[in-house]
């Protein structure tokens, strides 16, 4: 008799723990949604605001003009920037793919001398911050009178992704089956035979990923630009745009939002398009923070 | 080698001892054409030592003896670029030794070794390929990473500061002075001390915040009732899409105390919808609390999607059958949640852990582009978020610059993000079964 009453008040409770359940989720969610798009969305509106405004805000109201991407490219120096970006972003893609494509493959598929503990250095060397070598790069601009040109941050752009770009193309590697190389290997084909018309082929999403990083990281990076580059002609996009706001007394917050929205579109689109690919180059290199 | 005999010869040992001028040892061998490659390498040793390398020395070590004349930076500098260069040298001697030594070896049993230059290259290129697959990488991080990072510990060893700038005066060997300084000297203790703390809060607030929200976010919206995944994904993911600097100076404008959108905007909207509420202006910017406050906030902000890509990653990898066992079994849903799906989680994360601590510890952008780690001053020329790194871009950058006291602490977080990383990386077993293949 007792468990005949229960068992519908049990049946009951579960459907509106259900719904509650269901509830709380869509909430949770929407809330989160509204958290993330709220800044991003007072940007994009921001850039089609007539006149200069100090600060942000949501305000759909007024009129909507292409005024501040006009001043952008009439009255500053911002597509100067985007070459610059572009260029050094190229430069230093190019460069390090190619470099980390080969160190990478030599990791996974060769054992030699001193390979584990060069390794471990890898993966430990890109823990030091840029940071440490802040001053020393200061430094050895002057000597080489090369403060102000984007050629020497292009270096540092390269040198400074290898270890761990490194470390995730070698993880990469290990996971396209050596079977097939060795069978090559069996049927005569040499090392660079091997490396071209086989592995590589097969890493081409992780090649593209690496190439993906490799762009952006002169888009996103602020510190060196700043540090190494002086003139405003010479500026990358990320100094570029925060000469617009960091005078507080004349923020520039139209031509800020403007000019953020021609980086961040591009950026966005690439991401996502290639977010499968490095989804899964990420889970299978290892670690990235 | 088993079926060979040794045939009583020497070549080995004289080889390996002629070699001590390189060359001589491979001639020794017969391999004349790999003999002058070597003998050239050590002629351009011998030309870069007398142009260049054995007064760039010591210079590193005098480090200039005559204001005016002598810049000392310069000579730190260049002594580092010889010390590097003289590394390789180094490496190219033993090699010569080794390789000399080798091939006598071989002779000594009887094997026939290559002779010509052409059979030598081919035989490099077979052995040697790993090596000239890897040189790139290591020709660029001798220059880019290990070069700055050499100076950086001679700095930290110097009295480079406002009053010892090149070339108007000289800069010189101090010992661990500047760390002592840090440690002991009363004002240096307390700003040092005070930024350490508000770092290690920071980092742990920071990446916990991050993580938890990635993962409940990833769990949430991984149940299988709700409609519009895909939409929503790529809405958890703008964070991470959109250029970080951007965001963070969008943010830095919203949380302006009187005219940020969030003191006139959200806070009067929450008081509208809520009115018991009863919000007040928050002094973002100008108060050190509500400034740590949001810069915590923004991290989460930014830093959640990366955790929730790959937490979900992770759920969708965990096999059905398992909760259909569980359910069999007769466990709750919190069971199977605790029992199943959490170890999973944690068991993928725990690596992730590490690397977000090193990367919060180490986060310029967000502090330097917020508030340029304002409000106020904590001496030293620290603001009060500050953390180390920003500590240390202030330190050189600004005015009054102290080189050497920002060398030393740099050289402290270094030392400790490589500890923790090693200890983590050890743990996590990141080289796991990485040679069974």
């Amino acid at each position: 008799m007792a468990t005949t009453t229960i068992k519908p008040k049990k049946y009951r409770s579960k459907k509106t723990s259900d719904l509650i359940n269901k509830i709380a989720t869509y909430t949770f969610m929407i809330i989160l949604s509204i958290i993330i798009l709220y800044p991003i969305a007072i940007t994009v509106l921001s850039a089609f605001k007539a006149g200069n405004t100090t600060a942000f805000a949501l305000d759909f109201g007024g009129q909507f003009t292409l005024a501040s991407f006009e001043r952008l490219f009439a009255e500053s120096d911002y597509l100067r920037w985007y070459g610059n970006t572009l260029l050094i972003a190229v430069i230093t893609m190019s460069f390090q793919v190619a470099v980390v494509t080969l160190a990478g493959y030599a990791y996974s598929r060769y054992r030699f001398t001193g390979r584990k503990n060069s390794l471990t250095f890898f993966l430990l060397i890109q823990m030091v911050p840029t940071m440490a070598a802040l001053t020393a790069f200061f430094v050895l601009a002057l000597l080489l009178k090369s403060l102000d040109q984007p050629w020497f941050l292009t270096v540092i752009y390269i040198g400074g992704g290898i270890p761990m770009n490194t470390w995730l193309m070698k993880g990469y590697f290990d996971t396209i089956p050596r079977d097939l190389d060795e069978s090559a290997r069996i049927d005569g084909a040499g090392h660079l035979r091997i490396f071209w018309q086989i592995v590589m082929p097969l890493a081409k999403p992780m090649i593209a990923v690496q190439a993906l990083w490799a762009f952006m990281g002169p888009f996103g990076d602020f510190m060196l630009a700043k540090f190494l580059l002086r003139s405003p002609e010479n500026m990358t996009l990320a100094v570029g745009l925060q000469t617009f706001i960091s005078n507080p007394r004349d923020q520039q917050v139209t031509l800020f939002a403007a000019g953020s929205i021609l980086i961040a579109l591009p950026i966005c689109i690439l991401f996502f398009l290639l977010q499968k690919n490095f989804v899964s180059g990420l889970t299978s290199g290892g670690t990235k923070g | 080698m088993n079926e060979k005999q040794h045939l009583g010869t020497k070549h080995s040992r004289k080889a390996g001892l002629l070699s001590i001028i390189p060359g001589l040892g491979q001639m020794y061998n017969k391999q004349i054409g790999k003999g002058i490659i070597f003998l050239a390498i050590f002629a351009l040793f011998i030309l870069f030592s007398v142009t260049f390398g054995v007064q760039a020395i010591a210079g590193l070590i005098t480090l200039g003896t005559e204001a005016g004349r002598d810049h000392s930076m310069f000579m730190m500098v260049e002594g580092t670029l010889a010390l590097i260069l003289y590394g390789i040298f180094l490496i190219a001697y033993g090699i010569n030794i080794y390789d000399a030594f080798s091939v006598g070896r071989l002779r000594d049993y009887g094997i026939k070794t290559a002779t010509s230059l052409k059979e030598n290259f081919s035989n490099a290129w077979e052995h040697g390929f790993p090596y000239l697959l890897t040189m790139p990488a290591y020709i660029l991080m001798a220059f880019v990473i290990i070069f700055p990072v050499l100076v950086t510990i001679f700095m930290a060893f110097t009295n480079y500061d406002l009053y010892h700038t090149p070339p108007a005066s000289l800069i010189d060997w101090v010992g661990f002075e500047n760390f002592f300084k840090l440690f002991t000297q009363a004002s240096w203790r307390q700003t040092f001390f005070d930024i350490l703390g508000w770092t290690f809060i920071w980092t742990i607030f920071a990446t916990i915040f991050s993580i938890v929200l990635g993962i409940t976010v990833a769990i949430v919206s991984n149940q299988s009732f709700i409609k519009g995944k895909r939409f929503f994904r790529i809405i958890f993911l703008l964070p991470w899409a959109v250029p970080a600097f951007i965001t963070i100076m969008t943010f830095s404008n919203m949380f302006n105390d009187s005219v940020g959108a969030i003191n006139t905007q959200v806070i009067p909207f929450f008081n509208n919808m809520l009115p018991f509420l009863e919000l007040t202006s928050l002094p973002w910017k100008t108060d050190p609390f509500w400034t740590k406050v949001a810069v915590i906030m923004i991290q989460t902000w930014l830093g959640f999607p990366y955790i929730f890509v790959m937490v979900t990653g992770v759920l969708q990898s965990i096999p059905g059958d398992l909760y259909e066992a569980a359910n069999i079994d007769g466990a709750s849903g919190w069971q199977q949640f605790r029992k199943i799906t959490l170890p999973m989680i944690l068991f993928a994360t725990a690596p992730v852990l590490i690397t977000q601590f090193t990367f919060n510890f180490n986060n310029f952008s967000l502090i330097y582009l917020f508030n340029a780690g304002g409000p106020g001053n904590i001496g030293g020329g620290a603001g009060s978020t500050d953390i180390l790194i920003s500590w240390i871009y202030k330190l050189t950058t600004s005015g009054t610059p102290q080189y050497a006291v920002a060398a030393a602490v740099t050289l402290l977080i270094s030392s400790f993000t490589i500890l923790v990383a090693y200890i983590g990386f050890k743990r996590s077993n990141a080289f796991g079964n990485e040679d069974m293949m």
